[in-house]
Formats: C-alpha cells, sequence, structure tokens
C-alpha cells in the first residue's frame, strides 16, 4: 500500500502549496489593492487615528481635534467658531468626507501628504506620534469677524482681498453653519446633517464663492474700465454722448434712471458718482458685446477661480444688442461671485495689476517647519495704471459725495461702488445689495472688498448698496487697517 | 536511551525514542504561546497581562502532562505530533484572548469571550489525549468495533438534526452545563475507523473482484454496497444539516483510504467526477451554497446588500491589510469580521497581524502535520494501522484546505475550523484525540521489533562435539 501513500502524500503537499501560492497572492500582490480598498475602513480608522493639523488664521488655530470614545475614530474635528469660519474651512466629517479648504488640504492634515515625506519618515526614526501639518491661512480674524457681524442675521456673502498680493483676508457667508455637528459619526450628526441640508436659507452654500448674483450698478465700474480701456471716452470729467431718454437699441424700452438725477451727457464721473443707467448702457451698446466680454476676461470673469477652493465662473455671456446694453450696467444675463466682484475692485485699487487671488499663505509640517510658501502671482493686467487711476478717482468720488457715502472713513481715502441689483421676474422680489470698495493708505492699498446682501426681511424701500453693504464694507475695511498699525 | 553495538545479524536494537528532541520541542511550543500572548497584552493594554503566569503554567502543565504520558505509554511515538498540537494550541488561546478583548466585537450581539472556555476545552482535549494513549494499548483493538464504529457514527451525524438550527446550519447539539458540541467533528475520527475496519477486510474483494466497465473496474456490490451506503447516509445527512465542510471532508476522506485499500487510480478518478456532481448539484438547489459562491466569486459586488458577500470582503481586505509582516498581534483590526472572526475566520486574524509571514508558518505547521501523519502511515506495519493513520492525516488535510482555502478566497467557503486555532470545544477535544491516535500507530510502527526467544535448536546444531 506504499505507492498510494506516497502519491497523496504529494497530494496533500499540493494541497498545502496551493494555499501558500494563495496566501502569497492575496497578501502580497493584492495587498496594496486590498488595503486601501474604498470599503476597507481601516483606511478611515487610520486617517482618524491622528490628530488632524490645523488650519490657522493670525497665527492661531481656528481649529482643533477632540478624541472622542464612542466609536473607532479616535479624533474628531472641532471648530473654535464655526460658523464664522465655515465658508473658509469647509467642513471635515467622520461620516460624510470634507470639502473645501479641509478636503482639499487633506494630505497636510492628515500628514500623508508627499511634501511630508522626509518628516514622516523622520518620525518613524525618532518614534514620534504621527500628526497632521497645519495650514496657515491668509485671511485676518478681525476682518472676518467685522464682515460676518455686519452680516449678520442677513442672507449674504463678503470677500475681502488684498490688493496687492491678491490674498483673500476675509470670506463670509451668511446664514453659516457649524461644521462640528456633524463632524462625527453618530446618528446625532447624521440627522444634524440632514436638517442643514433641508434648511431652505441653504447655510451650507458657500456664498461668497458658489453663488453667482445679478452685479447690477456695481457692474458699471468695469463698463467704465472698459470705455477707457478701448478709448470711447478718454477725460472722466468731459461730456459723454448720452442722451437722456435713451431708448435700448433695436427696441422702444427706455432705459430708465432711478429717480430724476443729472445724467444727460453726464461725464463719466458724474455718471459714476449718481449711478446713471442711461450713461453706461449706452457705453456698453457703443462698445459692442464681443469689447465686453474682452474687458470681463480681463477681470477674471468667464472661467472658474480656485483660491484654491473652488469659485464658481462669474459670467458675461455673448448676447444680443439690448441685452448686452443692459448688461453693461449689470442687470442682464450676467451674473458674478462676490469674489469675482472684490477682483474688480482689487484690480483697480492696485493700479490694473489683477492678483491671483488666493487663501493658503503656508503649509507646515508637523514641526512647524514650512513645506510650501505662496508666492503671489499676477494674473492678469485689467486695465493700463493711468486708467485704473481715472476710475479710482470716479470711485472714490461716489464714497465722497455719492451714493458711497456710508463707506467713509476718516483719515482714509476710499474708492467704491454701490448696487442694487434687480432681482426676479419683472423685479418681483426684493433686490440684491452691492457694494464693492477699496481703502487706500500712504502705503497703497491694503483692501478691497465685495458685499452682497440678499436681504428678504429688510423694508423695501431700505434695499440699497449705500445703506445696507457700504457699512458693512467700510467695517471690514476699518479692520484690516487697524490691524495694520 | 542507550544504544547497543549491533553485533549479530539479529539482535535487540534499541532504537532511538527522540523523547529528549519532544520534551525540547515541547518547551519551546510553550515560551512561543507564552510570548504571543505577552505581546497581545503590550498591545492592547500597553502591560503585560495578568494572566499571563497562569496562562503560561497552565499551558505548560498541559504539554509536560502530555510529554510525560507520551514518555511512559507512547515511547517511540513520533516527536513533532506533540509539540506542533501544543504550539498550534497555545497561539490559538492568545488570538482567541486577542479578539476577546475586541470592543467591536464585545458590542455584537451574537459574541462571547472564548479564551478561557478554550482554555478549558484545551485542558479537557489533553485529557482525552492522555485518555486515549493510557487506555488504547495497540490501535488493532480499534479494528474490532468495526461495525460498532459505523453506528456510533451515524448516531453522532444524526444527533443535531433534534436540535435547533444555529446561524444557518443544523451541526450543534446542545449539552446543559458543557454548552454547544458538534458532533461531526467527532464522527471524523469514528467513521475513518469504520473505513479503516471494512476496507482492511474488503480490500482484496474490491481490488480484484471486479468487472470492467468504460475502461474502469467496478467492484462487485455486495464488496462496496455497504460502504457506499453508510457514505452515502452520512453526505445526506450533512446535506440536510447544511454542513457542506463537512460533508466534503468524508467524501474526500472516504476517496482517499478507498485508494490506498485497492490501490486503483480509477477510484480517484471516480471519487473526482462524483464529487464534481455532488458540488453542481448541491449549488443548484441549496441557497445557503449559492450564496457562498456568489461570495466566492466577486466578494465586493455585494457590498452593503449581501451580509455572506460583505463578510468574504472583509476578510479579503483583513489579508490584504497585513500584508508581508503584519500589523503585529493586537493591532489588527480583523474583528472587523464581526461573526465568527474568532472561530471560521480566526486565519484571518493571523493573516493580518501576523502577516504573510505569519499564515505560511501556521501553514507549515499544518503541512508538519499532515506529512507526520502520512509518514506513519508509511511506516506502519499492519494495513489497518495504515489506513487509519492514511485517513486521518489526509482528513486533517482536506480540513486544512477547505477552512483556508475557504477564508483566503481560494474555493468557496465552508464554515469549518481551523484544527486547534478556532475557538470551539469539539474541534479541540476531537483533534487532540486525533493527534493520541496517530501517536499511538506511530509509537507501534516505531516500536523496534521484539528480540527473537533463543532458539534452543539452534545452539544444538551449532555444537558440534567430536
Amino acid at each position: 500500500m506504499n505507492k498510494p501513500l506516497r502519491r497523496i502524500a504529494i497530494f496533500c503537499g499540493i494541497l498545502i502549496l496551493a494555499l501558500l501560492i494563495r496566501d502569497n497572492w492575496l497578501q502580497y500582490v493584492r495587498a496594496d489593492e486590498l488595503n486601501s480598498h474604498k470599503y476597507n475602513r481601516r483606511v478611515e480608522i487610520e486617517r482618524y487615528a491622528h490628530e488632524r493639523g490645523d488650519i490657522i488664521v493670525d497665527g492661531k488655530a481656528i481649529t482643533g481635534s477632540v478624541e472622542t470614545e464612542d466609536s473607532d475614530f479616535t479624533y474628531k474635528r472641532v471648530w473654535k467658531d464655526g460658523p464664522l469660519w465655515a465658508p473658509v474651512t469647509g467642513y471635515s466629517s467622520q461620516a460624510f468626507g470634507s470639502s473645501q479648504l479641509e478636503n482639499l488640504e487633506d494630505g497636510i492634515l492628515t500628514g500623508n501628504s508627499d511634501q511630508l515625506f522626509f518628516d514622516r519618515t523622520l518620525s518613524m526614526f525618532t518614534g514620534d506620534k504621527k500628526r497632521g501639518g497645519n495650514v496657515v491661512t491668509t485671511l485676518n480674524g478681525d476682518a472676518q469677524k467685522a464682515a460676518f457681524e455686519g452680516l449678520g442675521k442677513k442672507k449674504g456673502a463678503v470677500v475681502a482681498l488684498d490688493p496687492k498680493t491678491g490674498a483673500i483676508l476675509a470670506l463670509a457667508s451668511t446664514p453659516s453653519y457649524d461644521p462640528s455637528v456633524f463632524a462625527g459619526n453618530s446618528f446625532k450628526d447624521s440627522d444634524d446633517r440632514q436638517q442643514l441640508l433641508k434648511d431652505k436659507d441653504k447655510p451650507m452654500l458657500n456664498r461668497a464663492l458658489r453663488e453667482t448674483y445679478p452685479p447690477g450698478s456695481t457692474f458699471k465700474v468695469v463698463t467704465a474700465a472698459a470705455a477707457l480701456e478701448n478709448g470711447l471716452y478718454d477725460d472722466i470729467d468731459a461730456k459723454t454722448d448720452s442722451p437722456l431718454p435713451w431708448t435700448l437699441p433695436q427696441s422702444t424700452v427706455q432705459l430708465k434712471n432711478e429717480g430724476s438725477i443729472p445724467c444727460k451727457d453726464a461725464s463719466l464721473r458724474e455718471a459714476l458718482r449718481w449711478s446713471c443707467n442711461t450713461v453706461f448702457g449706452k457705453i456698453s451698446d457703443d462698445l459692442g458685446n464681443q469689447k465686453m466680454i474682452e474687458q470681463t476676461d480681463k477681470f477674471g470673469f468667464n472661467k472658474e477661480v480656485f483660491t484654491p477652493v473652488r469659485a464658481d465662473a462669474s459670467i458675461y455671456p455673448e448676447d444680443n444688442r439690448p441685452q448686452n446694453a443692459m448688461a453693461g450696467i449689470g442687470q442682464a444675463s450676467n451674473r458674478t461671485t462676490p469674489l469675482q466682484m472684490a477682483m474688480v475692485a482689487a484690480a483697480i485699487a492696485n493700479d490694473g495689476k489683477l492678483m491671483d487671488p488666493y487663501m493658503v499663505a503656508e503649509r507646515q509640517a508637523p514641526n512647524l517647519d514650512p513645506v510650501y510658501t505662496h508666492e503671489p502671482e499676477e494674473l492678469s493686467r485689467a486695465l493700463s495704471g493711468e486708467n485704473a487711476q481715472k476710475v479710482q478717482q470716479m470711485m472714490e468720488t461716489v464714497v465722497n459725495d455719492g451714493t458711497g457715502t456710508n463707506a467713509q472713513i476718516p483719515g482714509v481715502t476710499v474708492g467704491g461702488k454701490t448696487g442694487t441689483a434687480q432681482h426676479g421676474l419683472n423685479n418681483s422680489e426684493k433686490p440684491y445689495a452691492w457694494f464693492i470698495s477699496y481703502a487706500k493708505t500712504d502705503n497703497g492699498s491694503p483692501v478691497a472688498v465685495a458685499v452682497v446682501v440678499e436681504d428678504g426681511n429688510a423694508n423695501r424701500d431700505d434695499i440699497s448698496g449705500g445703506g445696507l453693504a457700504a457699512p458693512i464694507a467700510k467695517n471690514v475695511m476699518k479692520a484690516v487697517i487697524d490691524s495694520k498699525k | 536511551m542507550s544504544v547497543v553495538t549491533n553485533t549479530t545479524t539479529i539482535g535487540a536494537i534499541d532504537a532511538p525514542s527522540r523523547r529528549n528532541t519532544e520534551l525540547a520541542l515541547v518547551i519551546f511550543a510553550v515560551a512561543i504561546s507564552v510570548f504571543a500572548y505577552a505581546n497581545v497584552g503590550l498591545a492592547l493594554n500597553g502591560e503585560l497581562p495578568s494572566g499571563m503566569l497562569g496562562y503560561g503554567a497552565g499551558l505548560a502543565l498541559l504539554g509536560g502532562v502530555a510529554h510525560l504520558v507520551v514518555r511512559r505509554f507512547a515511547k517511540y511515538a513520533d516527536p513533532l505530533l506533540l509539540p506542533l498540537a501544543t504550539l498550534l494550541n497555545g497561539l490559538g488561546l492568545a488570538l482567541i484572548w486577542r479578539l476577546d478583548q475586541s470592543e467591536r466585537l464585545l458590542n455584537h450581539p451574537n459574541f462571547a469571550p472564548a479564551a478561557s472556555k478554550q482554555l478549558l476545552f484545551s485542558a479537557m482535549g489533553v485529557a482525552l489525549f492522555v485518555g486515549v494513549l493510557i487506555l488504547l494499548k495497540d490501535h488493532r483493538i480499534l479494528q474490532r468495533y468495526t461495525y460498532i464504529s459505523m453506528v456510533v457514527a451515524l448516531i453522532l451525524l444524526i444527533l443535531p438534526m433534534f436540535f435547533p438550527p444555529q446561524f444557518g446550519a443544523r451541526i450543534w447539539i446542545t449539552i446543559p452545563g458543557i454548552g454547544s458540541l458538534q458532533p461531526g467533528e467527532f464522527a471524523k475520527i469514528v467513521i475513518a475507523i469504520f473505513f479503516s475496519g471494512y476496507l482492511m477486510v474488503k480490500r482484496d474483494a474490491l481490488a480484484l473482484a471486479s468487472r470492467r466497465f468504460m475502461g474502469l473496474y467496478l467492484p462487485r456490490g455486495r464488496d462496496l454496497g455497504p460502504i457506499l451506503a453508510i457514505w452515502a447516509m452520512s453526505i445526506l445527512i450533512l446535506v440536510f444539516e447544511t454542513d457542506l465542510g463537512t460533508s466534503l471532508l468524508f467524501f474526500g476522506m472516504f476517496v482517499v483510504m478507498l485508494y490506498v485499500a485497492t490501490e486503483r487510480t480509477s477510484w480517484i478518478v471516480f471519487g473526482l467526477t462524483m464529487s464534481a456532481v455532488g458540488a453542481v448539484g448541491v449549488a443548484s438547489f441549496e441557497p445557503h451554497v449559492q450564496d457562498r459562491v456568489t461570495a466566492w466569486l466577486d466578494p465586493f459586488a455585494g457590498w452593503g446588500t449581501h451580509p455572506a458577500s460583505e463578510q468574504m470582503a472583509q476578510v479579503l481586505m483583513s489579508f490584504g491589510s497585513g500584508g508581508t509582516l503584519g500589523t503585529g498581534l493586537g493591532q489588527g483590526h480583523s474583528d472587523l469580521i464581526l461573526f465568527a472572526a474568532n472561530t471560521d475566520f480566526i486565519l484571518a486574524t493571523v493573516g493580518e497581524e501576523l502577516g504573510l509571514a505569519g499564515v505560511m508558518a501556521f501553514l507549515l505547521l499544518y503541512g508538519l502535520i499532515i506529512e507526520r501523519g502520512v509518514r506513519t502511515a508509511l511506516a506502519a506495519r499492519d494495513p489497518f494501522g495504515k489506513l487509519l493513520a492514511i485517513g486521518l492525516s489526509g482528513a486533517f488535510a482536506i480540513q486544512v484546505f477547505v477552512v483556508a482555502g475557504g477564508v483566503m478566497g481560494l474555493i468557496p467557503l465552508t464554515g469549518m475550523t481551523m484544527p486547534f486555532l478556532a475557538a470551539g470545544g469539539s474541534s479541540v477535544l476531537a483533534n487532540w484525540a486525533l493527534i493520541a491516535i496517530l501517536i499511538r500507530i506511530s509509537d507501534t510502527a516505531r516500536r523496534p521489533a521484539p528480540a527473537p526467544a533463543p532458539s534452543t535448536d539452534a545452539e544444538m546444531t551449532q555444537v558440534v562435539r567430536p
């Protein structure tokens, strides 16, 4: 019986060999694939096993990590002042993933980024506990607070930029939400998130970057810039060829002004001061759709902006003549984000140079050594320095004795433009109040702001860029100037 | 251990008993297990476990007692079998204790800590081992109980039918005070005894008195009938109890023993064909099996909808996450498998926490046990011993293959336990008994032939007086 026994021995050997080969296939060849499989909870467990790095504003962390007891995820994200900072940081939830900076800078915050390779290798030898790196933002805490408190219970958004660098100083959106409430993965977190998603005021919408509004009269600044750049008018104090009443081209509709303001053949400066629809509507028509598109392109319209958080593209579309004329006063199919209008104000304040907006100044390794520092970059030349200064003079007139007097700051030169964008069919809904502005000190301009307030509660007659939005812009600019002192 | 120089043609040669080798290996096995236990404690709680001394002493006591009994009652037994069983049992205890401390498992409704129970059953297993070695002076005695073992095997297999099914299979019986037992584990040994006894008697008839049919030699019905009937019955019972792993095990054991007994390759062909037909047949009507096959073909496809697939996917991810060297004992997340993590799927914990290296080491330990078993069969001088040894070690090999192959996704999963490693009282008891029988056969096989009695005639013829 020994011959079959030997064969059985070989058979048993083959069984064991098959298991060994399979094991090698599983644990060596397929190990990486299985280890990082999307269903592999270990990835998430590992992700929350260490303290996440922080997002820093003014040298202080606005985020944090707390240890939790109720699940296998050890650490949970918390925010120091959630609603204030949510439009900047986004959320990072154990159950619902992450968004915005928390998402884009995840590699640094978790410590898994390639940029931290040396740091990780080093701590492997020193035996340090794994930690995430920090993301240092460009934001200005005081300006952000001024913006958030200025908006208060009203719906709206504020963006403030440093015109010289493009650094984002404030990025507020109301109503806001506290990302801490659904940072965990309990049923309560899930319910609270559902509540936020169902809220008809859309608190999780980042209005500063992801909502486009009709820009209203604030767009006249762009139209004015286009007129100067294209040589349509040269002297901002010379009379323009602007009849009153003015009939829209290819139409019998007369374009109206708000109240009886001196707009007939008004100079550019006067037209902007009083916000003359007829003057700027006609300029847009005189230049034509193509030239208007070219000018808006230079201001950064018509494409998405990455700060690095993506902002929706602001649009100045191809359109027919009457619509193009209306778009010249920001009242047609052109729509902009608050960020875009802040970029317009910033480009003008920076003598025509449009800087690429950004909010990550530096990425730090867990030991606080910088691994990346942002260098300001010029995005485009929106208009010539000479023309930019002309527009500045016009905008300063608006604030000194025009519709924007509410934005005046004693001892500081402020330029601005109000806007009240009609909203809804036949202006049936309450309009949006806009204000864009910049402040100038002896060292150039430290801040440019765009404010939009979509206020459903205010008395209709009170809604105006000058009345609702300008005071907020003023406080934000003041906060930036004060913090520089 | 004295070796007498062989000066005559026939003499009493005191063959090496290798008992000291065995002792050294048992000490090694206990030491490794205690290290594993300490490792788990350090990883999970940051301190040496308080039960370490008790655990070490207990395991050393079990190994020591078993060794002393082998030294006394089976002097020439194979020296590897006992240390291998001790090592596997000891490491299994450490692994079970590690899973006992998983919060995730403790929150699961079907989970209860099993380490202390497993230790108790290990003690009972070693007691059974000792009992078998002391009571079973010669394995050939078992031959007398051929037909009794047939009856016992059938009773063991039918018993669970009278108990409620647990987790989709009717393979448990509940004894008050002891808990659940799987009689199938014991039936494995008893049926091997029956097969060996029957085949030893009938092997010539089966091999020679056969008709030629389509190129194959088929035995006469009256020779093959009884064994075929018993075998078919057990398979049927197991199918109704949805214990497919065990039915596969019985079938494989039957084919192996038949082949060894008759030395006819046609049995292998026969067996493979029948198992293929049987597998396809069962899979076509049994939803339990269909689930397993689906889970085997694409475990990730059924994520979130199919519990069987999801569990298989969890097991595979456990292996994948372990990688080459593993996360280290106590530092993995194999408890994500939840249900049956410490029984059917315990190899996944080995895979994750000890890695490819650890699993290969375990597979080789099993391979060694099988190899020693086959060697015992080769060395055995009587056909009954040969058949019993190959039956038991073949069954052991098939069980290891079916469980490990199932857990690693090589073949569809069937619920069975990894011998010695998995939590489960009947498994530990039965496998200790199995090792005891193998040790008994190997002792008989390696025992030196008794010295020939002095022949007076020889003396007479040699003395030539002038």
